[in-house]
């Protein structure tokens, strides 16, 4: 081991290699620990049983089933909506109706109509529903798009995974920069890495993981959607699926920039909430404006172009229809913009914030450096 | 030679450091010693290019320091930085690839290192889980891992015990041997007094003293001396240009106001009887720093 000449051999890292080795070490930490891996886990069943417990509740009811006799068949089937069973007698029917195989019989009868409706102990409303004559509706407008109860689903879905995620991964950045600084290992950092090689490889690397855990959940939700039969669905979903993972992805790399610079304005974790508080209502925001807003144009229309609000917004609207082929687009190229100009942003507070210890650096003098 | 000219750092209105020069020289340890507050870990981080300096340079071999040449630093902070969670050896070989070093080479130092420190059995479990004995010297693995060309240590003998201060210094020294110039701070004054070479004494962010050890303490004996008689040197006290600074019987310790006096003073002790012993005193590496510092 000699000191001065093996120079030659060690080469400082370029700011490339250095910034994956730092987001490598980020990786592994995370993927180290328990807590991380059962959320996640927990997040990715969760999001499974809402989709398989949603399709069996809301999507395809199967059909009633009726027995009929004679002209009653005729009468049955032309509503449709009915699974009928022929049988030979009313005393059949009957015995089909008690041993509840049947919800309803439609038998022949001296009535207007024709037939009577043969039931258990009450009358079947869906049934009498179903074969009686209903006037023509006409609306006036039109509704497009999926009903009230799937768009609520899908709302608090794209909103919860959002907050999740924002939150799980931004705090782990934040806590990643604070433990850094709080033992001083910085110290030895900076002295070998650039400021913005350390903040590339944080955000670099939770990003990935983030990304990751979208992927995932999307990939979880599609396979539970083909897996308990609601092909429909998904082709009605998928689209906004994967806008949602690449909104997400950008969405998530401007408040990872974000929460590494409110946490190099704190030198020990007990300090972080303050700073960090401002980026968790940013969070927050568009999580509750989607469950209570999901019906309302105006305000899905604004979310889907603010910054912080498009990766919930703008899948949203996807999803509705309300949105023309080129407006994700124009979002996203809004998000890019606002990314970029955030990360700068966020760079230069993470630099002028990183090396100053004690009490908590005011957002003013980290801008000024 | 490791090299700081006139370094001026300011916190707000605060001066913390004023106009700092000194040299660390290849191949020498050299001490840095300072009450607290005195400037010494600010100084450190400027040469470690942390920090900026308000004015004045930090050169290498009289050449400015590039951001190239400052990876080959080790470095060891005030207060110590490593992963809590990490494991000892995973984390050092990190290190050592953050300074640009191979997998293999970073993983092969590790190894040395940790067994040379003594730390080869700990070497799987968490930072967090070592003593803060332990804890030490992986941080002085993490400094030295890179195999740096110079060496700057902020404290790097506190809180060791007797064996592991050996431990240590032996590897500082070997790369000092190598030509490396080792800068280390302490404000365990005898232990620096043991360890360096060369000392630089720091107070109020000024430098207050700076040279060879023996040179620093040949430069502050002044005109100290021990005396031992058989008899009595009751006389010594009337002895014109002589102080008396200790006394008991035949043992007395004096200041000569010149080395004349002091011959004067050994040829009437040698007339008077047998003399056992008459050396001229230099004052400890503390007695110096008072001195100093004031």
């Amino acid at each position: 081991m000699t000191a001065t000449t093996a120079d030659r051999d060690i080469r400082p890292l370029g700011i490339a290699s250095a910034t994956w080795l730092i987001a490598d070490r980020e990786i592994r930490m995370r993927l180290r620990s328990k807590a991380f891996l059962i959320s996640t886990a927990i997040l990715v069943l969760g999001i499974v049983a809402a989709v398989v417990v949603g399709g069996v509740m809301g999507a395809n009811p199967s059909l009633t089933r009726v027995a009929a006799v004679g002209q009653g068949v005729a009468v049955a089937e032309a509503s449709g909506a009915l699974d009928v069973t022929e049988v030979e007698s009313r005393a059949e029917a009957e015995q089909l109706l008690r041993n509840e195989e049947v919800e309803a019989a439609v038998i022949p009868a001296d009535a207007p109509t024709g037939v009577e409706v043969l039931a258990l102990t009450e009358a079947p409303g869906d049934v009498l529903q179903l074969l009686s004559v209903t006037p023509e509706v006409v609306l006036l407008e039109e509704s497009e798009g999926p009903d009230g109860f799937l768009v609520y689903l899908v709302a608090f879905a794209f909103g919860f995974v959002f907050l999740s995620s924002a939150m799980t991964f931004g705090m782990a950045i934040a806590q990643s920069v604070v433990e850094e600084k709080q033992t001083r290992i910085v110290e030895i950092l900076l002295a070998t890495v650039s400021p913005k090689a350390l903040l590339a490889g944080k955000v670099i690397g939770n990003s990935i993981l983030a990304l990751g855990q979208i992927v995932l959940i999307a990939a979880a939700a599609g396979i539970g959607m083909l897996a308990s039969g609601q092909d429909i669905l998904l082709a009605e979903v998928g689209p906004s699926l994967v806008w949602f993972v690449v909104f997400f992805l950008f969405g998530f790399v401007l408040l990872a920039a974000l929460f590494a610079a409110a946490a190099a304005l704190v030198s020990r974790q007990e300090d972080m909430g303050v700073t960090t508080a401002p980026l968790v209502y940013l969070v927050m925001i568009p999580y509750f404006l989607v469950i209570f807003f999901n019906d309302n144009p105006l305000v899905l229309g604004i979310m889907s172009y603010v910054p912080f609000s498009a990766p919930v917004g703008m899948p949203m609207r996807v999803f509705m229809g309300m949105a023309e082929w080129w407006e994700p687009l124009l979002s996203l190229a809004i998000l890019l913009g606002a990314t970029a100009l955030i990360i700068m942003l966020g760079a230069r507070i993470y630099e002028n914030g990183l090396l100053r210890m004690g009490s908590r650096v005011k957002l003013k003098e980290a801008l000024k450096g | 030679m490791l090299e700081l000219n006139s370094i001026t750092r300011s916190f707000g209105e605060r001066r913390v450091l004023h106009d700092v020069s000194f040299s660390v020289a290849r191949g020498r340890m050299t001490g840095f010693v300072g009450g607290n507050g005195a400037g010494k870990t600010t100084t450190m981080r400027v040469m470690m290019g942390v920090l900026t300096p308000d004015s004045g340079t930090v050169t290498l071999d009289g050449q400015p320091i590039s951001k190239e040449a400052r990876t080959r630093f080790g470095y060891m902070p005030e207060e110590r930085g490593l992963y809590p969670k990490m494991k000892v050896a995973e984390q050092i070989t990190y290190l050592g690839r953050l300074h640009g070093l191979s997998t293999e080479r970073a993983k092969a130092n590790t190894d040395g290192l940790l067994e040379r420190l003594g730390l080869g059995e700990r070497a799987n479990d968490a930072v967090e889980s070592l003593s803060l004995g332990n804890q030490q010297r992986a941080q002085i693995a993490a400094a030295l891992v890179h195999e740096p060309s110079v060496l700057i240590l902020d404290e790097p003998f506190s809180g060791l015990d007797p064996i592991a201060v050996e431990v240590v210094l032996n590897v500082l020294k070997d790369y000092a041997s190598q030509g490396a110039p080792v800068l280390f701070s302490s404000h365990q004054l005898d232990i620096v007094e043991r360890l360096c070479d060369d000392l630089v004494v720091i107070a109020d962010g000024s430098i207050r003293a700076s040279g060879s050890r023996e040179g620093l303490r040949a430069e502050h004996s002044g005109n100290r001396f021990e005396l031992q008689v058989d008899g009595d040197l009751g006389w010594l006290r009337d002895e014109p240009g002589v102080e008396v600074a200790e006394f008991d019987g035949g043992f007395a310790v004096f200041d000569a106001d010149s080395a004349e006096t002091a011959q004067r003073v050994l040829r009437l002790a040698l007339a008077a009887g047998p003399v056992t012993n008459f050396t001229p005193q230099h004052p400890s590496l503390s007695q110096i720093f008072k001195e100093v510092i004031q």
